[in-house]
C-alpha cells in the first residue's frame, strides 16, 4: 500500500470529483480483552459542500467511534481499521502518511464534542487556547494570534469578548464553553465541521441558541457540516441527509424529508414511530422491544432481527446488504418494500 | 384505595435558599442562593403534574424539599394535610414512606456493590413493618415483576443491567413502599430513544394500577406534554406559569414559556423553515442574584419599566385561562404558527 501524499488534494476551495467527503464502507475493531469488538462493521454516508448530514443513533451504535475515524484521532492499537476507505476530495485519508494527516485534521476537517469542559484545556485561558491555532498552523506570533481569537469569540457571541479572552474554561457556562469550543473549530475556516453531540448536555434555549450559530456559519463559508446526534428533533430541524446508525452499521441514507415522511427501514420506523406525538395522548408509546445488541455477541443475519417487528426466516440468516432503493437512498433491510408501504410485518 | 381527584399535596409558599459563604475557618455569610423561592401548587391522587424550566432553576431542589431531603428556609408541603417540612421523628418516618423518587441517572444512582434484591428491599430495612424479614425476597421477586424484569435476576448486580433496565430497578424501589406520591426527577433523560417509550409506558401503567400521584421533572418537553395532566414552568426558583397541558403548550401566555416551547425541535421537517422560534439571548441570572421585579425582564423582549419595580403575580390574567406571572400576559401559540 503506496502512501499518498498531500499533493494529490486539491488547494483549498478547489473542488475534486465527487463529494467532499465521502466515508466508504468503514470498519473499525477494537482488541479488548473479552475480545474483538466490532464497534464499526459497514458505515457509508457521503457530505456535500454547504449540506448537513446527520448521523442519528443510540448510545454505543458506533456515531463517535466513526467520527474519530475521519478526523484520524483513534488510538492505533487497540483500534484498527481492517477496511473501507475516507475519501476527502476524492483522496483516501486513511492511506496519508501521519504528516499528511496532520496538515487535514483541524485546518479542513474540524471536530467540536459534546462536553467542551473536558475537551478544553483548565489551566489556559481561552484566548491562549483559540490563539494556539493561529500561532501552531499559520506561524501568528501571540498577539495577533490574541486579536484573531477576539475576534472568533465576538464571531460566536461571546458577550465582552475581549474582557474574556483571558479567563479560563470553568469560568464559563456550558454554552459559552461550547461556543468557544466551535470558535476553536472553525478557527482556520475548515471544509467540514463534524459536531458530536453538539448541544446534548445543554438546554432546550442553549441548544437553540448554538444550532442557530452553527447554521450562520455553514451559510457564511459553506462548510459541510456532520452533526452526531440521537434527537430526531434537532435532525428535522437542520439536516438536509440522514445516516442511521445501528449497532456500527448504516441502515438507512436518505434525505430529511424522504425518512419522515416514509422510512424504509424497521428501525428508523420505530424510532419516529416512539416520539410522543400530542394527538397520541392517553395511548401507549409505540416502543421498539427489547435492547440494542452487545457487540461482543451479535445476532446472526440481521442484527435488528431480535426486535424487528417485520422480520422473516432469510433474516435470522442473511445479512441485508445496504440496498440502493432509488435515488441516492438505501436501506439494510431485506424488506424495505414492505417497510416503505407501511405493511405491518 | 383512596379515590382518584382526592388532593394528596399541597405545596405553599416554599422556599428554599443555600448560604452562600465566605472563608475557610471562620465561615462569614455573605448571601444565599435562592433556589427555591416561593413555590405554590397542588397535586391529587392519580394525576401528573410536568415540572420543566433551564438547568438550575430549582427543579431538582424543589424535589428534594418534598421528599423532606431538604429542609425547606420556609413554606410547608402538606400530604394528606399534614407538614412533612415540619414532621420528625417517626412522624417524619411514616410520612415518608408516602412520597418516594425516581432519579435521574441509571448508572449511578444504583449501589454497584448491593444486588438488585438489596437494592429494592432497602427500604424495607428502614420500614420494617411493610415487609416482615420472612417476606421480604417474595415482596421484591413481585416488584421485579411489575417493572417488567425477570424476578429470578433477584441475586444479579447493577451492572449486569442496560441503562433502562436500571431505571426499572429504581422504580421497582420507588414503589417498594407503597407510596401514594412519585417524585420522578429527569427518569428517562439518561436513556436512548428507544428505551425511553418502554419506561415512560411502564410509569404510566403503574399510575394507573396503584393510582399513583407523579411529580414528573423532564427537560424533553413533549415527553413532559404526553405523560403530564398539568404542567408548571420555572424560571430561576419561581413557577412562572401553570397550567393543564393544552393551556401551557397551546395558549402559553408567559414570555419565557413562549420561547421555551419555540426552542423545542419539532421532529418533523416539512414547514420549519417558517417555524417561529423565540432565541433568548444569554444565559439566566445567577439565583444568588435575581434581577429586582420580574426575574425574566433581563432577557425578555417585552420589559417594560414596571417589570423591575413590581414582581408579577402568578394569578389568571385577563384573556388568558391559567395562571402566570407576567404583567403582560398574552396568549400566544408559538408552536403551531406557521
Ligand atoms: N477504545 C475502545 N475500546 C473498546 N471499545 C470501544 C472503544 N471506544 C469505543 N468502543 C465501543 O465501540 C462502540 C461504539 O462506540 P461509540 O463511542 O462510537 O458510540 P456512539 O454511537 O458515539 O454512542 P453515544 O451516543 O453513547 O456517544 C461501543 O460499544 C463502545 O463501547
Ligand atoms: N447544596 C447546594 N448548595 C448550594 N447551592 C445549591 C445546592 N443545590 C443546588 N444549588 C443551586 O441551586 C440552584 C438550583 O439548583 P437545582 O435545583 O439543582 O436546579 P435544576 O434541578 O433545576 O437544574 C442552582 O443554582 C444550584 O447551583
Ligand atoms: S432485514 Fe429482516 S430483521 Fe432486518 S430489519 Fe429488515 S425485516 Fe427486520
Ligand atoms: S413581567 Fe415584564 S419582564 Fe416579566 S415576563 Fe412579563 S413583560 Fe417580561
Ligand atoms: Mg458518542
Ligand atoms: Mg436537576
Amino acid at each position: 500500500m503506496s502512501k499518498t501524499s498531500l499533493d494529490e488534494l486539491p488547494a483549498e476551495g478547489g473542488r475534486g470529483n465527487g463529494p467532499l467527503l465521502d466515508v466508504d464502507n468503514l470498519h473499525v475493531e477494537f482488541a479488548t480483552r473479552a475480545g474483538v469488538v466490532r464497534a464499526v462493521n459497514g458505515v457509508s454516508y457521503s457530505l456535500n459542500p454547504g449540506e448537513t448530514v446527520a448521523v442519528l443513533g443510540e448510545s454505543g451504535s458506533g456515531k463517535s467511534v466513526t467520527a474519530q475515524a475521519i478526523m484520524g484521532i483513534l488510538d492505533v492499537p487497540p483500534a484498527r481499521i481492517p477496511q473501507g476507505e475516507v475519501r476527502f476530495h476524492g483522496t483516501d485519508l486513511l492511506k496519508l502518511s501521519e504528516e499528511a494527516r496532520t496538515q487535514v485534521r483541524g485546518q479542513r476537517i474540524a471536530m467540536i464534542f459534546q462536553d467542551a469542559l473536558s475537551a478544553l484545556n483548565p489551566v489556559f485561558t481561552v484566548g491562549w487556547q483559540i490563539s494556539e491555532m493561529f500561532r501552531v498552523h499559520r506561524g501568528m506570533s501571540k498577539r495577533d494570534g490574541m486579536k484573531k481569537a477576539v475576534e472568533l469569540m465576538d464571531k460566536v457571541r461571546i458577550p465582552a469578548a475581549k474582557q474574556r479572552v483571558n479567563d479560563y474554561p470553568h469560568q464559563f457556562s456550558g454554552g459559552m464553553r461550547q461556543r468557544i469550543m466551535i470558535a476553536m473549530a472553525i478557527a482556520l475556516d475548515p471544509e467540514v465541521l463534524i459536531a458530536d453531540e453538539p448541544t446534548t448536555a445543554l438546554d432546550v434555549t442553549v441548544q437553540a441558541q448554538i444550532m442557530e450559530l452553527l447554521a450562520e456559519l455553514q451559510r457564511e463559508s459553506n462548510m459541510g457540516m456532520i452533526l452526531i446526534t440521537h434527537d430526531l428533533g434537532v435532525v428535522a430541524d437542520v439536516a438536509d441527509k440522514i445516516a442511521v446508525m445501528y449497532a456500527g452499521r448504516i441502515v438507512e441514507n436518505a434525505s430529511v424529508h424522504d425518512i419522515y415522511k416514509a422510512p424504509a427501514h424497521p428501525y428508523t420506523k420505530g424510532l419516529l414511530e416512539s416520539i410522543p406525538r400530542v394527538d397520541l395522548k392517553g395511548h401507549e408509546l409505540y416502543a421498539i422491544k427489547g435492547l440494542p445488541p452487545n457487540l461482543l455477541d451479535m445476532p446472526t443475519g440481521c442484527a435488528f432481527h431480535p426486535r424487528c417487528p417485520y422480520r422473516q426466516d432469510d433474516c435470522v440468516t442473511d445479512a441485508p446488504p445496504l440496498y440502493e432503493i432509488g435515488g441516492t437512498r438505501n436501506s439494510a433491510c431485506h424488506y424495505w418494500r414492505e417497510v416503505l408501504d407501511g405493511d405491518q410485518g | 384505595m383512596a379515590t382518584k381527584g382526592e388532593r394528596i399535596l399541597e405545596v405553599r409558599d416554599l422556599v428554599k435558599h443555600f448560604p452562600l459563604t465566605q472563608g475557610i475557618v471562620m465561615k462569614r455569610q455573605i448571601g444565599a442562593i435562592k433556589a427555591v423561592d416561593g413555590v405554590s401548587f397542588d397535586l391529587d391522587r392519580g394525576e401528573t403534574l410536568g415540572i420543566v424550566g433551564e438547568s438550575g432553576c430549582g427543579k431538582s431542589t424543589l424535589a428534594k424539599v418534598l421528599m423532606a431531603l431538604e429542609r425547606p428556609t420556609s413554606g410547608s408541603v402538606m400530604i394528606n394535610g399534614k407538614d412533612i417540612a415540619k414532621a420528625r421523628g417517626a412522624e417524619l418516618k411514616r410520612m415518608r414512606r408516602n412520597i418516594q423518587m425516581v432519579m435521574q441517572d441509571p448508572y449511578t444512582s444504583l449501589n454497584p456493590r448491593m444486588t438488585v434484591g438489596d437494592i429494592i428491599g432497602e427500604p424495607y430495612d428502614i420500614h420494617t413493618e411493610v415487609a416482615p424479614k420472612g417476606d421480604r425476597a417474595r415482596k421484591v421477586q413481585e416488584l421485579l415483576e411489575v417493572v417488567g424484569l425477570n424476578p429470578d435476576h433477584i441475586n444479579r448486580y447493577p451492572h449486569q443491567f442496560s441503562g433502562g433496565q436500571r431505571q426499572r430497578i429504581g422504580i421497582a424501589r420507588g414503589l417498594a413502599l407503597q407510596p401514594e406520591v412519585i417524585v420522578c426527577d429527569e427518569p428517562v433523560s439518561a436513556l436512548d430513544v428507544s428505551i425511553q417509550a418502554q419506561v415512560i409506558n411502564l410509569l404510566e401503567r403503574l399510575q394507573n394500577e396503584f393510582n399513583l400521584a407523579y411529580i414528573f421533572i423532564a427537560h424533553d418537553l413533549s415527553v413532559v406534554r404526553h405523560i403530564s395532566d398539568r404542567v408548571a414552568v420555572m424560571y430561576l426558583g419561581k413557577v412562572v406559569e401553570i397550567g393543564n397541558d393544552v393551556d401551557i403548550y397551546d395558549k402559553p401566555a408567559h414570555p419565557y414559556a413562549q420561547a421555551l416551547l419555540s426552542a423545542v425541535p419539532v421532529p418533523d421537517p416539512e414547514g420549519r423553515e417558517q417555524r417561529e422560534r423565540i432565541i433568548l439571548q444569554g444565559d439566566p441570572p445567577s439565583p444568588a442574584n435575581p434581577p429586582s421585579g420580574c426575574r425574566f425582564r433581563t432577557r425578555c423582549w417585552k420589559a417594560q419599566e414596571i417589570c423591575a419595580t413590581e414582581e408579577p403575580l402568578l394569578q389568571i390574567r385577563p384573556g388568558t385561562t391559567h395562571e402566570s406571572a407576567c404583567h403582560f400576559a398574552e396568549t400566544h401559540d408559538v408552536v403551531h404558527v406557521n
